[in-house]
């Protein structure tokens, strides 16, 4: 099979085609010409590449100073189009954010147009920035509180609202930032376990869920030593101080008998950034607005 | 030209080089040894003891070596071949697939349900991605190119492959680096560059493989009795090549220290981008497109038993594929911190590439001119004919995904995920496994596969697999991409982030279904080649003229 002798391909399709003669384990081949069309096409490509090549910024060159490159005849920068573009977005928002940057909270709530581009913007902003911790429906999730009820640990007012987010809870590079530190009461053995137990059956009488009557008049003795300077004498619990409610029956860790014995034991320090000086005031003031009026907002 | 024959009584090594061999598997045993002592990190502790454990059996296998003549049917004229090599490449292409295929379903599957995480670092999506990405293309697909291009380059040089340890070396060598990759991914030891995730170390166990690979090819064609080299074979070396060269430029590092599994990576910046895609692109350019191109010129003609369509079309195309491929890299950096110039470039030789591409389909789909009849009695043809559909869709989409305003819609959606998967399951998968349903029986020496109605079951649930998962991406990809650059009429972004990853559901689900039939696919196919090594014939089925011709053929 390795004569150089050309065989015509009597093969029905191939249209009687002479093989190049060649053979390597029993296949041959066609000496077929290019495809007219696949030939073509190719050169319109090349040349369409070349004419692109001319318009746009395309070949590099050595200079004394460096590096330059072609900058081609239609002066096309992408970094220019990207400014142009940010500035006419900017510009074209420019109207309310300004105005709503220089009004205060009260105002922008009292102004039918600045709050509709608030809840707007801040529904945008929320579901960014806020969404991967208290869920896209702000209903939270464990140790991350849920937005929509009534049931405000750092206050639920606008002005309450907007303090927390611009400077975070715990967020330790600003000053202003909303500050708590309940007491490791099992950690750092300020109780003894069965205290601890005690004040826990205590703790869940607060709010009518099942308890241990007996371990509870005990537990109310530790509660109203240790506890009650921050959450109250009847567990209501202080805003200012960031100490919650007790008696609401709404728990950001968990509500059952582990999760508060856990709370007491080591105590939950969550933390939230600050977000003024990453998103700015105009959209903090949004993000207020939106969190205010989702159904909890006093 | 020289015409080196073999001599096919000689097949042995010679016992000076099989004691060399022998010793140098000692050091390598102690060498791990002493990497497990002397290191602080666990994964290079374990890493140290897998290398003493591979360098022990190697030793075993060295002490019983015995290079053999092969079977008198897989002689030619004049040389016996180095079958056995081949065998196991096959096996492990097979075994490696279906593990391959899982673990991207499982990835598919976490996507939908995230649950399947299981909190376990191991299992997390971030290992399991690169683990799924590898196994399909370095450990599925390099063990198919192994396999069949020491299949193709000694069949179509009538020559035996150079070498008789050097072949074992590269087959179990590729082996163990795949289980270092592998088992680096899941313990968490990655550089972090997509689809050259293996540390320092790991690269370098490649690069000694690898070189030895190139040199097999190069010996074997050198020793070779045909006058000139089969158009397979051109491609088979340029995947080689190319493969060693984006290998090492993009993986130069400097480790912390030899006993670290860390190091450091000489390009900083948008220059280690471009360099990492650069080596991207063109690990997609050569290993998963001219490396495949090698297999169908070879098993297509073959197994439809008719000459390549046109010759001069594939020297033009090899050329020009060749010449183009490695400049489109820039596309994937489109609106990056990459130059203008660079990301012009990128797309201008993109374009070019789209005949240059389809010149490989021409050629493999013409060939079957004359022989459409078999489309319809041998299932082995209509898979290597999808999978040639399949490449000229596929090179389609990529030019015109690589034009800007294209990929300023497509980019970093799941449109690409679609778009690489139409290659790598309908292109990549389709050529390898047409390949090994033609390779097994003449390997094996049977008379044809145990059951062409499984090979048929295969091809319509894989093909169906395929179809889901690409059209449920095309939606997926563009609805993504719309939504994003979605505003409302006071200037705010429509949807967030969360929102997009939510409307992505269904659309996951679907593509892990389809991701689901190609996995059974390939379940199909391991249970066909099983039963074809073993002997067994499925009887009763309907056999096309065809298969039996070509198996005659392969075989004389």
């Amino acid at each position: 099979m390795t004569d150089e002798i050309k065989s015509k391909d009597a093969a029905s399709g191939s249209g009687g085609m002479e093989t190049t003669g060649h053979v390597w384990d029993g296949i041959e081949e066609l000496n077929t010409p290019l495809p007219r069309w696949w030939l073509w096409t190719l050169y319109a490509c090349i040349i369409w590449a070349v004419g692109y090549m001319i318009v746009m910024p395309a070949v590099p060159f050595p200079t004394s100073d460096g590096w330059d490159y072609t900058k081609g005849l239609a002066g096309y920068s992408q970094r220019d189009v990207v400014r142009g573009e940010v500035a006419k977005s900017e510009a074209s928002r420019a109207i309310f954010e300004n105005r709503i940057a220089s009004a205060d909270l009260a105002e922008i709530r009292n102004d039918e147009d600045l709050l509709a581009v608030s809840l707007a913007g801040g529904a945008a902003a929320f579901g960014d920035n806020c969404a991967p911790c208290h869920g896209s429906g702000a209903q939270g999730f464990t140790g991350f509180p849920n937005l929509n009820d009534d049931d405000w640990i750092w206050g639920g007012s606008l002005d309450d609202i907007y303090q927390t987010i611009a400077h975070g809870i715990r967020w330790e590079e600003d000053d202003d930032t909303r500050y708590s530190e309940m007491p490791k009461f099992g950690v750092d053995e300020i109780l003894e376990p069965a205290d601890i137990s005690d004040v826990v059956q205590f703790v869940l009488s607060l709010s009518a869920s099942e308890h241990n009557a007996e371990q509870a008049v005990r537990g109310a003795v530790v509660f109203e030593d240790q506890c009650s300077a921050c959450h109250g004498e009847s567990g209501q619990g202080d805003r200012t101080m960031g100490a919650p409610n007790l008696n609401d029956a709404l728990w950001l860790y968990g509500g059952d008998e582990a999760a508060i014995t856990q709370t007491v034991t080591q105590a939950r320090y969550g933390v939230m950034p600050a977000w003024q000086g990453r998103l700015g005031d105009a959209t903090v003031k949004e993000l207020a607005l939106y969190v205010h009026a989702l159904g909890g907002g006093e | 030209m020289t015409t080196n024959t073999q001599n096919p009584g000689s097949g042995g090594a010679k016992p000076p080089l099989q004691i060399a061999a022998m010793g140098l598997a000692v050091l390598a045993a102690l060498y791990g040894l002493a990497l497990a002592n002397a290191t602080t990190s666990s994964v290079m502790a374990f890493h140290g003891l897998v290398f003493t454990l591979a360098s022990v059996l190697a030793l075993w296998g060295l002490a019983r070596f015995k290079a053999r003549p092969q079977g008198t049917v897989l002689s030619g004229p004049g040389v016996v071949y180095n079958m056995d090599v081949v065998k196991y490449g096959t096996i492990a292409s097979v075994f490696w697939g279906v593990i391959g295929f899982s673990v991207g379903l499982l990835a598919a599957l976490q996507l939908a349900f995230p649950a399947l995480n299981f909190d376990v670092s191991f299992l997390s999506f971030g290992r399991i991605r690169p683990l799924h990405t590898s196994a399909v293309i370095f450990a599925f697909g390099g063990n198919v190119l192994i396999a069949t291009s020491f299949y193709v380059v000694q069949r179509t040089g009538r020559a035996r492959l150079a070498g008789d340890i050097a072949p074992w070396f590269v087959f179990w060598g590729y082996q163990l680096f795949i289980v270092l990759a592998a088992t680096g991914y899941v313990l968490g030891v990655t550089q972090s560059k997509e689809y050259a995730e293996p540390e320092w170390y790991v690269d370098l166990w490649l690069t000694i493989v690898w070189v030895t690979y190139l040199l097999i090819f190069l010996g074997t064609l050198w020793r070779r009795a045909e006058p000139h080299i089969y158009v397979a074979n051109w491609f088979y070396l340029a995947f080689i090549i190319t493969i060693a060269m984006l290998h090492l430029i993009n993986n130069a590092a400097v480790p912390l220290s030899w006993s670290s599994p860390h190091s450091v990576i000489m390009w900083s910046g948008v220059q280690d981008a471009m360099i990492q895609w650069w080596y991207g692109h063109n690990a997609v350019g050569f290993f998963l497109t001219a490396g495949f191109l090698g297999i169908m010129y070879y098993f297509v003609p073959k197994q439809a038993d008719r000459p390549i369509y046109s010759y001069r079309l594939s020297i033009v195309h090899f050329w020009s594929i060749i010449f183009l491929y490695i400049w489109a890299g820039p596309h994937h950096l489109h609106y990056t911190a990459l130059p203008d110039w660079a990301q012009t470039v990128g797309m201008a030789f993109s374009i070019m590439l789209w005949m240059p591409s389809w010149g490989g389909m021409i050629n493999g789909l013409m060939t079957l001119s004359g022989a459409w009849d078999k489309l319809r009695t041998d299932p082995v043809i209509r898979m290597l004919v999808v999978s040639i559909a399949f490449y000229g869709m596929s090179t389609f989409e990529g030019p015109v995904m690589s034009i800007k305003a294209v990929n300023s819609l497509s980019h970093y959606t799941d449109w690409t995920i679609g778009h690489v998967h139409s290659g790598a399951l309908g292109w990549v998968g389709f050529v390898s496994f047409g390949a090994i349903y033609c390779l097994v029986p003449w390997l094996w020496e049977r008379k044809r596969l145990y059951s062409l109605q499984l090979v048929s079951w295969h091809f319509w649930i894989a093909t169906a697999g395929i179809v889901f998962y690409i059209t449920s991406m095309w939606v997926a990809g563009i609805m993504q991409g719309l939504m994003w650059r979605a505003y409302d009429s006071l200037g705010f972004l429509e949807y967030s982030f969360v929102e997009t990853v939510e409307a992505m559901n269904p659309y996951y689900i679907i593509r892990a279904f389809g991701g689901g039939l190609f996995v059974a696919g390939s379940l199909i196919m391991a249970y066909n080649v099983w039963r074809t090594i073993r002997g067994d014939i499925r009887e009763g089925e309907p056999l096309p003229e065809s298969v039996t011709v070509s198996a005659a053929a392969a075989t004389a």
